[in-house]
């Protein structure tokens, strides 16, 4: 996972509660055996028309947007199924943060996972970032997680929090697996102990 | 000196805390997984992460995998498409690299991973079980606590036996009185559904309480527990009891004899505390659930069967309603259908295809309809034909399927085309949901069948 310090970039406002991770990439993409290449078919419904020409009026084919990295939504983003390409979409269409006054759990922890900063923030300041992404290529959207702050075009500070594990996680790029094999001991531990308590719990047979 | 009394704990404490292996500084949890079912589409990277690393899986013993999402289920299951035979295959390749316990396509017990969990009980009381699927909280029905995960959390899973997690808030909806005739825990899912909104569970595990709950099967709990996340919650509860260890008795993956003995015993101690303190309570009238139908693009704008869609609707509401050709104070009945779709972990048990040939008995579909049966598994399957339930579909002009999970998702050959309208009794009626430009009416399986015989959408309760 890419380290996610600070990103200065373009915002695309979607201005849409409820955005599902069949509306972020439909489920007959799902097909990939590999994390990358879903860029292409992020929103593919909202993106393309029937015939595979591109919808004019959708935000992330407009010029001003084409290179957005921040994306401003609507409340409980990212909702539906547990598909990770959901963010492996986004991250390779060049998302790297999403704004939006709340988020499904499951795509905020997918995304986290994969260096996406979800930003959860009250709806008022959504809209008031809703408003400068809606600027196109003249407004650029700061977000510091160092510090923790949105810098909106007018230099204003918006304050944020994330949780202070996944912000190190974050900050670093560290590997998961590989901070949770440090406590190799406690697992091992806790396997011996409830195997004693309990030895009535069934293995899966090998098949 | 007066001993402290402990405080009283809630169903999802105990499950909680009998599995936390060690508590992380920022208070997250390291949480033991006892159960991790994997299928073939939210697997491979996962696989392809442990071989990069050189990770081997730690605990085969806990881990089951099947395919279900991209298998064709046409009879003979011919048809796939070229990328789901390679998905498939990758499966194949990496369940045998790395020692993992397989079902195949072709044997008997192949079916969708949230109905074969607790058919063979894998998935048991008393435990934490994961897949890489948001329906995985089908599972909480049995007492267990169970979630759905994204790839890097299958992968770590793989690799650890482990999740690092925080400790979601607690809910319970107490479903007072009995459910009304004709009504089915699917009407009582949508109902809560359309009632707290697709948000209203996040960050929370729901346990489901009262008479209503404790009277439904553990067909109707899985129903119920499965549309959680459809509500946003992490997971679904309903505390396991007799109707929960007759269900697992005897179950080949189960414990026997005097292990199952001993198991009871424990998960007899499961249910929550008498004044055990939930974050949010909710409490429902049974009465007031009837039969329900969405008519949006998301499991929250439903209504009953002799409701509509509201008068004043807002901008997303709008946007749905125009993806759905319906207009605000539409009455919901009537609706011409094109095709019914039955089958998916929400509703692909025995049990509802028996609701459904119940239905079906002595009608026929209706011209221009196509109806597609999809039972959950292999031995749903056969158990429905060893009742006849396959002849009585037929004979209806039900087309009789292979396991998976179809026309729910749209990855598979079973897809609606552009503008068809779908009575279904699966869980999401996303737009492009079962396939581009389709529109997806969620509803029961005697609703479904309902429609299918009709053409249009209509109260069951006036056909039987």
């Amino acid at each position: 996972m890419d380290a996610f310090t600070t990103l200065t970039a373009v915002a695309a406002p979607l201005p849409a509660a409820n955005v599902d991770t069949d509306k972020i990439i439909p489920a007959r993409f799902l097909k990939t055996i590999k994390r990358s290449g879903l860029g292409v078919h992020l929103f593919d419904a909202l993106r393309y028309l029937p015939d595979g020409a591109e919808r004019p009026e959708f935000v992330l084919n407009q010029p001003a947007y084409r290179q957005a990295e921040i994306l401003i939504a609507h409340e409980n983003f990212g909702c539906g199924s547990s598909r990770e390409h959901a963010a492996w979409a986004l991250l390779d269409f060049g998302i790297r943060c999403v704004i939006a006054p709340s988020f499904a759990d499951i795509f905020h922890g997918n995304a986290l996972k994969n260096g996406i900063l979800p930003i959860a923030l009250p709806k008022a300041v959504c809209d008031a970032l809703m408003a400068d992404a809606a600027m196109g290529g003249n407004a650029r959207i700061t977000v510091d997680l160092e510090r923790e702050v949105v810098i909106r075009p007018s230099g204003e500070e918006i304050s944020f929090a994330v949780d202070p594990m996944r912000r190190h996680f974050l900050l670093n790029g560290l590997d998961d697996i590989g901070q949770t094999l440090q406590h190799e001991a406690s697992i091992t531990a806790y396997e011996q102990t409830r195997a004693a308590a309990q030895p009535w719990w069934p293995a899966i047979p090998a098949l | 000196m007066t001993q402290p009394q402990p405080l009283p704990k809630t169903l999802f404490d105990k499950l909680w805390a009998a599995h936390v292996v060690e508590t992380l500084p920022d208070g997250a949890a390291i949480l033991f997984i006892d159960r991790h079912l994997v299928h073939e589409v939210t697997s491979p990277q996962a696989f392809e992460g442990l071989r990069a690393a050189g990770r081997k899986v730690r605990r085969p013993d806990c881990t089951l995998a099947v395919a279900d999402h991209n298998v064709p289920t046409s009879p003979g299951r011919v048809g796939a498409e070229a990328d789901s035979i390679l998905q498939l295959k990758t499966l194949e390749d990496n369940v045998a690299a790395f020692g993992v316990p397989y079902i195949p396509i072709d044997d008997p017990r192949q079916g969708i991973v949230h109905v074969i969990g607790p058919e063979l009980g894998a998935s048991l009381p008393g435990m934490t079980i994961v897949c890489g699927d948001s329906h995985t909280s089908t599972h909480g029905a049995l007492g267990a606590l169970a979630f759905g995960i994204g790839t890097s959390e299958v992968e770590h899973v793989l690799a650890t036996q482990t999740l690092i997690q925080s400790k979601p808030k607690s809910m319970r909806i107490t479903v007072k009185g009995r459910l009304p005739a004709g009504v089915s825990a699917k009407d009582l899912a949508l109902h809560i559904i359309a009632e707290i909104g697709t948000a209203g569970g996040t960050g929370s595990v729901i346990e489901y309480a009262g008479e209503a709950v404790r009277a439904l099967d553990m067909a109707g709990r899985m129903t119920l527990c499965n549309m959680s996340i459809e509500a946003g919650a992490r997971a679904g509860l309903v505390a396991p009891d007799d109707t929960t260890f007759a269900y697992v008795q005897g179950r080949p993956m189960a414990p026997q004899g005097e292990a199952f003995d001993a198991a009871v015993a424990w998960w007899r101690t499961l249910p929550s505390d008498p004044g055990a303190r939930f974050d949010r309570e909710i409490v429902i009238a049974a009465a007031d659930v009837a039969p329900m139908v969405t008519w949006g693009a998301s499991p929250e704008q439903a209504a009953p069967i002799n409701g509509g869609v509201p008068n004043i609707v807002t901008a997303d509401e709008e946007r749905a309603l125009e993806y759905m050709a319906l207009r605000p104070g539409q009455g919901i009945a009537g609706a011409a259908i094109d095709v019914v779709f039955i089958g998916s972990c929400t509703n692909g048990r025995i049990e509802d295809i028996r609701e459904v040939a119940r239905v079906a008995r002595g009608r026929s579909v209706a011209e221009g309809v196509r109806a597609l049966v999809v039972p959950g598994s292999g031995l749903v399957k056969a158990q429905a034909e060893a009742e006849g339930l396959d002849r009585i579909l037929t004979e209806a002009g039900f087309e009789w399927r292979e396991a998976g999970c179809s026309m729910c998702l749209g990855m598979n050959p079973d897809r609606l085309t552009p503008g068809q309208r779908c009575a279904s009794t699966s869980n999401r009626n996303f737009e492009g949901r079962q396939g581009p430009g389709g529109r997806t009416h969620l509803m029961s399986p005697a609703m479904a069948a309902a429609a299918a015989v009709t053409g249009r959408i209509v109260d069951v309760r006036e056909l039987v």
